[in-house]
Parts: C-alpha cells; structure tokens; sequence
C-alpha cells in the first residue's frame, strides 16, 4: 500500500510539522517514507504545503503525482489540490476556516471545524492535529501509537508535557 | 548497519562530510542549501573542527583553498548564484590540483532567479564554469541515502586525484526528507599528502609551492598534460551510472536527481499500456556515462532526455548517441518539475509515432 499525501495551508499553521509527524511515524513502523516540502516563496504568509509518501514498497518520486489523502486548511489548497486525488481519496478539510466544499463528488470529504475544536480545547495550535486524528482514523496510515512516538521523538523536550493533551486532541478529531 | 533516521537532504550531505573527516567548512548562506552551514556550525564546534561563515562567496572558497592546500578535507556549499561567484577559485583549485568538496544545491535561473528546484547548472558544473581547461568530476544523488554515500565519496575521489570535486543536486534533494542510514565505519580513501601540502616544513624539507600559475609556455603546456592525464584516469576508473529496465526496453529515458525518481513511476506507469521504458540515470555528471547509451543506441526506437533545465545534459546524451538515433528532449524550467503525467505522455507520443 502506498499512501501519497497532500498537506496544505497557510504558512505558520504547522503544515510541514504535521507532515514530519506522520513522516516519523511511518518510519516507526519501518515503512518507506519521503517528506518533500513546498519553500518557495509562497511560504511566506501565502501557502505552505507538503508532500508525504508512506509506504511499504520503495518510494520512487518524492513528488505526489495521485494523492490519496489531503488535508485542507485554507480555501487556495482545496481549490488547488482537489484535482489531485484519485477517485475515492479523502478530503480531509477544517470547515472553520474553509467555507466551500471540494466540487469534486468522487471523492471522501471530512469537514472537521479543527480550529473552533482546538480553541475550545485551548490550544489554537491543535487543529492540524485534531485533522491529522481523523486522517489516521480514515486512512491507517499509521497507527496512533506510533504517532505518538513521533511526536516525542520530533518535539524538543520542553514540550514533551503537551504530548498527553496533543493525543486526546488527535483522539477527538478521530472520533468527530 | 545503524538504524534509518529521519532528516533532510542538506542536513545528510553535512553529516556525510563530517563522518568523512571534513573538520574545515566555509560557506555564505543561500537558499536552498543554508541548512548545510545551519548543521556545520551547530556540529563543528563540538568536533573541534573550524566553521566560518565567510563574508561572501568569494571569501569562502578562497578559504577552502587554503585549508585544501595546507592538506585537511574542506567543503564549502553553495546554490547556482553563490557556485558562480566560486568560479574563479574553483578555476584556481582545479589548477593548483587541491582536493576540496564543493556542493551545489541547484535553484532556478538564470541571474538571481528564483529559490525553486532546477537542474540548470548542468553546463556550469560539467563544462566548467571557470575558465580554463580543466575537469571536476560532478556526482549527481538522486535521495537522501545517495547524497551521504556519494558525499563521503566525493572525499575519497578529491584526496586520490587531488582534485576539486563536485556533487549537484536539484534544490527537492536539499530539502526533502527521507530515511537515512549511516554505516558505523567509513570507507576513508587516506592518501599521503606529506609530498606537497604546505603544512609547515619546520625548515627540514624544501617549501612546498601550491601554486596555479606557470608564466612559461612548455611549463603550462606541460602542466595541462599532466592535469589531462589525470582526468583521462577519472574518467575510466570513477564513471558510475545506474541503467534501469534497459534491457528490450523500446524507449530509453534519461534523467538525472530527483527527475530520475520520477522516471522510475513512469516506467511503472508505461509498463501497464504495453511501453516498455528503460531508464539511465547518470550518478557522474562528469565523467559521462557515455558507453550506457552508445550500448542502446541501435536497440532502441529513440531516446528522451527530461531535464530541469531547457534542455543542458542532453548534449552530452546526443554526443554519446552519436547520431545513431534521435534523441528528444522533455524539461520545465523556472522552478517548475516535470511530472510523471507530463513525461508519460511524451513517452507516449514516442510510442505512438511511427
């Protein structure tokens, strides 16, 4: 199985750390990863996206060709990338700060109001991962033992504390 | 073997050096390849090394000159705009024979460009750059795993032909991230420099002169002869390349660095429709893997050459060819990547045509 995946959003939103994180994870798993981000200079208040493969055969193009999965985080990445899904791929979209739906209908969509969730919970930097809960939910990508193993091995020590809260966040993004 | 680790292009090429006995870096940030000084100047300090950001890009290859030639593994890093301020020394170590590393994290031209991936440094690396006559073997990585390995092999070929030597790769390289892993042991080419490096002769042998300059005609003349034999020497011992389902393919592609990654999921992808694609991804630039191709040159119904760039390897394919067959040519510039859908239809259209 090979899962090609789309992140995209606003720079500053944590798009390439979401990316790392499932990144990490596969290669818990001892799965073939690849992360390749967007740095152009769109980066910088514009769009910021990243490419992740994982998968269990080798990986051969950094460059997602047919996406599987993407996750949404501003209106541009969904009109942007919904064209790269294949029939049956999933949307995975936070509906508090993209109002449209994707106009395509072959495909899976997920709309989740991540950033409304993550304020609730307290923490506005917890949306990419309440979105990234029900990519893991809906996808298998990895498992969420191993997410949480990334993201002690990704996260500098001071913020090992947050890990508990940022698992309980990914948990209700899963079950949403 | 050690476990697979997670990091990023730039980062391994830096690891690479230092695991390969570099403990001299100089370099002058640049997008797409700060990373590399980002991880010397964080790793150098603990290794006892000496990281310097220079003042400019000339300053910093003037200072890989001169660690080269006191004999220690130096590197200095740079992309497209900072590797042509390099030119000249680049030019002078060649002619000094001093063994150095240069990276090259190629982004979009020309001029300043842009900070998007390209491959359009093909010409500047392979055919020169600085002026004169003279030859720097180019190893091109095409993932993260390869850029360490051929890094560390970049040392060995410099030390054993006391030569610049260069590894490009387009800006993705620099920046992805894939699983790496590290041998516990390097293979250190460790070659015995006391003949000529200028390391203090404590007045107990004559100086050693690292020099490129030779005013008298026969000197130069005699120079350049030695310096050609000795890329004549590369050129048969150091010439790598990797062919790929080549054998009865009825179309060979050729590409190098990320794009040849990207051939790889065309194949697959042609394979299904009845095309059968081969695939030869020079590792070295320079020297070409021109054999690879001249052995399918009657085999095949034509090659397609994809680059990053308007078209700068594909010389050196036509040249290798030598008109036995056609050789067309597929390449975005500006940052913009062939995709897999764009290459498998100009494969196609190869298939289709009569």
């Amino acid at each position: 199985m090979m899962h090609e995946i789309i992140l995209a959003g606003f720079g500053g939103q944590g798009i390439l750390s979401m990316g790392k994180f499932i990144a990490m994870a596969g290669l818990e798993e001892g799965k073939n990863i690849s992360w390749l981000p967007s740095y152009g200079p769109e980066m910088r208040g514009g769009t910021a996206n990243c490419n992740v493969i994982v998968a269990d055969e080798e990986v051969g193009s950094p460059i997602v060709n047919k996406a599987t999965a993407i996750i949404v985080m501003n209106q541009p990445s969904l009109e942007k990338f919904e064209h790269y899904l294949v029939p049956g791929g999933v949307v995975i979209l936070d509906s508090s700060l993209v109002p449209v739906m994707p106009k395509r209908d072959d495909v899976e969509v997920y709309a989740i109001p991540a950033t409304k969730m993550a304020y609730d919970l307290g923490n506005a930097t917890f949306a990419g991962i309440i979105l990234l809960g029900k990519l893991l939910e809906v996808t298998g990508v990895v498992t969420r033992e191993s997410f949480e193993k990334a993201l002690y091995k990704i996260l500098p020590q001071k913020k090992h504390g947050m890990i508990p809260e940022e698992m309980a966040a990914l948990e209700k993004g899963a079950k949403y | 073997m050690g476990e697979r680790i997670l990091m990023k292009g730039n980062e391994v090429i830096a690891e690479a050096a230092l695991r390969a006995g570099c403990r001299h870096y100089f370099g002058y940030p640049i997008t797409p390849q700060t990373e590399v000084a980002h991880y010397m100047a964080k790793k150098m300090e603990q290794l006892g090394g000496t990281f310097v950001q220079a003042e400019s890009e000339l300053a910093a290859i003037n200072m890989v000159y001169g660690a080269a030639s006191a004999g220690v593994r130096a590197m200095t890093s740079s992309s497209s705009p900072g590797i042509s301020l390099k030119q000249e020394g680049i030019s002078y170590s060649a002619g000094s024979e001093l063994p150095m590393v240069i990276i090259d994290i190629v982004r979009c031209g020309p001029g300043l460009g842009g900070i998007l991936p390209a491959q359009c440094d093909y010409f500047q690396m392979v055919k020169g750059g600085g002026h004169g006559d003279y030859r720097l073997p180019v190893l091109a990585p095409c993932s993260v795993q390869e850029m360490y390995e051929l890094v560390v092999e970049a040392f060995n070929i410099a030390d054993k032909y006391r030569n610049p030597v260069v590894v490009m790769g387009d800006g993705y390289l620099g920046q992805m991230m894939e699983a790496v892993t590290f041998r516990d042991e390097e293979p250190i080419y460790k070659a015995d420099k006391s003949g000529w490096a200028a390391c203090g002769s404590k007045m107990e042998r004559p100086h050693h002169t690292i020099t490129s300059i030779y005013i008298e005609a026969d000197v130069l003349e005699a120079h350049n002869q030695k310096l050609q034999k000795k890329y004549a020497e590369i050129k048969a011992n150091e010439t790598r390349v990797e062919e790929f389902n080549c054998e009865g393919a009825d179309i060979i592609v050729t590409a190098y660095g990320t794009i040849s990654r990207i051939v790889k999921n065309v194949i697959k992808d042609a394979e299904k429709e009845g095309i059968k694609v081969g695939l030869i991804r020079p590792i070295t630039l320079w020297p070409f893997p021109s054999e690879s191709y001249a052995k399918y040159a009657d085999k095949v119904k034509s090659f397609l050459c994809v680059e990053m760039s308007s078209g700068q390897m594909i010389e050196d394919v036509k040249l290798a060819v030598n008109g036995r067959n056609e050789v067309k040519f597929y390449g975005r510039t500006g940052g913009n990547v062939p995709s897999q859908n764009e290459i498998l239809e100009q494969v196609r259209a190869i298939a289709a045509a009569k």
